[in-house]
């Protein structure tokens, strides 16, 4: 997995809650294989149009915000359908951060496992965030894991916090497998005692 | 212990294999579902050069992208579809794991299989690479859905570092009225919380009438959690659980049975447990609902009306609504009654049970359906029991046609798909944009409604049609 220390790039704001892995990347092109690349498939349907020609109204595709590497979203982001290639789809379209006051169960810790990170901030100050966003389109903005800190747009600090696990396994790329591996006289241990008592799992 | 614990506690508890006092622990997993979507998983171990660590604890079935118009892979839509069969099953014999092919009669949705086949029991943590695993806590299962490096995860170690959720309880109280449905219920219960009112949180669902409810109405329930952002759904296990669970293949059995009825008896709530959130609904108040939008929390009791942004005070969600009254083609204040439709579909794994095909049954028994109407059973067994009632007639009879077991138009991923701007009365759990085809209008709502409204031609109150 890819560590994230600090990711600089450009921000785009989604005013919606609720925005669901169906709109993020719709299901028929989760048969590929992630060897080809998901970042095309990324609001697929929001972003292109029947002919396969790019909606120009669509966000991601007007000239300020095309190729943004930061979200920054409304509550609930990612809701629904446990696609880990939502994750895959930002992840290969560039986005390495995506700061909302809420995510669903799933998409969140499907962040961890692909370097991706979900940065979650009082609704207020994702309002506010996203309102930076849109008065300086364009404009980067900083997300760094080692601080906990947001540089928004106009230069003004925000600080989060975040579960030291998964930062620590952020800012290594931490193998998850790898290091379960290491409590494998733990878990063979635990399966020991416990199927000794439920036994008619054993 | 001594603390007063909640269901969910109890079964966390017994599966901490590294306790952290805060973020992730490491749990246990004592089964895990697989399905032809779950490939990712499988590329993610041949890579490493990992195996199943207990090939015993998997089970797998294709669900997602099977053809529903017979048994055969080359019988998918695409030769891309067909390849995501193949892959299951070299997968499922690549990695030595017991699965119920395309061809076995077994063969269904991962979330109707598992309960029927007796894989599901109480007290297990549950995974499968599928958000609507919140189906199985209505045996008293903790069971979620995981994304695929997760399955990769499981697969390799049969654990997986989790963070304690939040608990909520929503109790439901009172006999449902004649006419409303398990899925009312759930629909009712999304539209008072929220598509994210419950993230973070495990919901158990309690009260007289849950406990009245019978097992297939408890999984409709307990499906469609996700809806509300849970991380799973839960109802303690009791008599009605048990007695459906006797005999299952891989139930536990002879004196083994005894063991764990003994055990799972233990599995409740203790009064004074606490929970983070408490919600009550009184089931008197419940109407056969639909949803208008495109988030499963915009359901109405069908006897309402199409909102109005305009009177939306809160500017993101007049916002959201308006977009989604756009994608839906809708006008403010149409009766839902007056919604016409172009097709019905009736089936998933929140209402493809025999419970769920009755129901429809009951409506078009002797009446002709108006528009295309799909009906899918959720297993091969679900199906075979149908056919023994001769609702597979019924529905036949009444001009519907009649599949085999699948995902299907839910998701749309085998190629069963709606019409682009077509409106579909579905039984399936989202209607998301998209959900069941580009461009398509998915109305949610339960089986005896879809089956109305595949008689009318419109959304419909199933307690007023008009057969004639």
């Amino acid at each position: 997995m890819e560590a994230f220390t600090t990711f600089t790039a450009r921000a785009v704001p989604f005013d919606q809650s609720n925005i669901d892995t169906d709109q993020i990347i719709p299901a028929r092109f989760l048969k590929f294989s992630r060897k080809d690349g998901y970042g095309n498939f990324l609001f697929y349907d929001l972003r292109f149009d029947e002919s396969g020609a790019e909606r120009r109204d669509f966000i991601l595709n007007r000239p300020e915000y095309r190729g943004a590497g930061i979200v920054v979203a409304g509550s609930n982001f990612a809701c629904g359908s446990s696609r880990e290639g939502a994750v895959y789809a930002l992840f290969d379209y560039g986005v390495r951060a995506v700061i909302a006051p809420s995510f669903s169960d799933i998409f969140h810790a499907n962040c961890f496992k692909n370097g991706l990170l979900p940065v979650r901030l009082p609704e207020e100050q994702v309002a506010a965030l996203r309102q930076a966003v849109k008065e300086r389109p364009g404009a980067a903005m900083t997300v760094d894991l080692r601080s906990c800190t947001i540089t928004d747009p106009t230069g003004a600090r925000i600080s989060f916090s975040i579960d030291p696990f998964w930062r620590e396994a952020l800012l290594q790329g931490l193998d998850e497998i790898g290091l379960t591996m290491t409590y494998r006289d733990k878990i063979n241990e635990f399966e020991r005692q416990y199927h000794g008592e439920m036994v008619w799992l054993a | 212990m001594g603390q007063a614990s909640t269901l969910f506690d109890k079964i966390w508890e017994r599966h901490l294999v590294t306790a952290r006092p805060e973020g992730p622990c490491l749990i246990y997993i004592d089964r895990h579902i697989v399905h032809d979507g779950s490939f990712h998983a499988f590329e993610m171990l041949r890579q490493r050069g990992l195996t199943v660590a207990r090939p015993r604890q998997t089970f797998g079935t294709p669900d997602h992208y099977v053809p529903t118009v017979s048994r055969r892979a080359d019988d998918a839509p695409s030769p891309n579809i067909a390849r995501m069969i193949e892959t299951f099953d070299r997968n499922m014999a690549d990695f030595g794991i017991d699965s119920l092919p395309l061809s076995d009669p077994r063969q269904g949705i991962v979330h109707v299989v598992g309960p029927e086949q007796g894989i599901t029991l109480p007290g297990l943590v549950m995974v499968c690479g599928d958000s609507h695993t919140s189906t199985h806590g209505a045996l008293g299962a903790f069971a979620f859905g995981i994304g695929q490096s997760e399955n990769a995860h499981v697969l390799a170690t049969q654990t997986l570092w989790q963070e304690r959720p939040l608990r909520m309880r929503i109790k439901v109280e009172g006999v449902l009225p004649p006419g409303v449905s398990a899925k009312d219920v759930v629909l009712a219960i999304i539209a008072k919380i929220g598509a994210g009112g419950a993230v973070g949180h495990i919901v158990e669902y309690a009260g007289s009438t849950i406990r009245a409810a019978s097992v297939e109405q408890r999984l409709t329930i307990c499906n469609m959690s996700i809806e509300a952002g849970a991380r799973a759904g839960i109802i303690a296990p009791d008599d009605t659980i048990f007695d459906y669970l006797n005999g299952r293949p891989f139930a536990p059995k002879a004196a083994q049975w005894d063991r764990a009825v003994a055990y799972w008896r233990g599995l409740r709530s203790d009064d004074a447990a606490a929970f983070d959130r408490e919600v009550t609904l009184d089931a008197r108040q419940i109407a056969p609902m639909v949803t208008w939008g495109t988030s499963p929390e915009d359901g109405l009791p069908i006897t309402g009306a199409v909102p109005d942004p305009g009177a939306e005070r809160d500017p993101a969600r007049r916002q959201r609504m308006t977009a989604a009254l756009a994608y839906m083609g809708l006008t403010p204040g149409t009766r839902l009654t007056d919604i016409p439709i172009d097709r019905v579909f009736i089936g998933s794994c929140t209402n493809g049970r025999i419970e769920d095909l009755r129901a429809a049954a009951a409506v078009l028994r002797g009446a002709r359906t108006v528009v295309p109407t799909l009906v899918v059973p959720g297993s091969g067994l679900v199906k075979a029991q149908a056919e023994a009632e001769g609702l597979d007639r019924v529905f036949r009879d009444a001009g519907a046609e009649w599949r085999e077991a699948g995902c299907s138009m839910c998701v749309g991923m085998n190629g069963d798909l709606v019409p682009p701007r077509q409106r579909c009365a579905s039984t399936s759990n989202r209607n998301f944009a998209g959900r069941q085809g580009v461009e398509a209008r998915t109305h949610l709502m339960g089986p005896a409604m879809a089956a109305a409204a595949a008689i009318a031609g419109r959304l419909a109150d199933v307690r007023t049609l008009n057969r004639s």
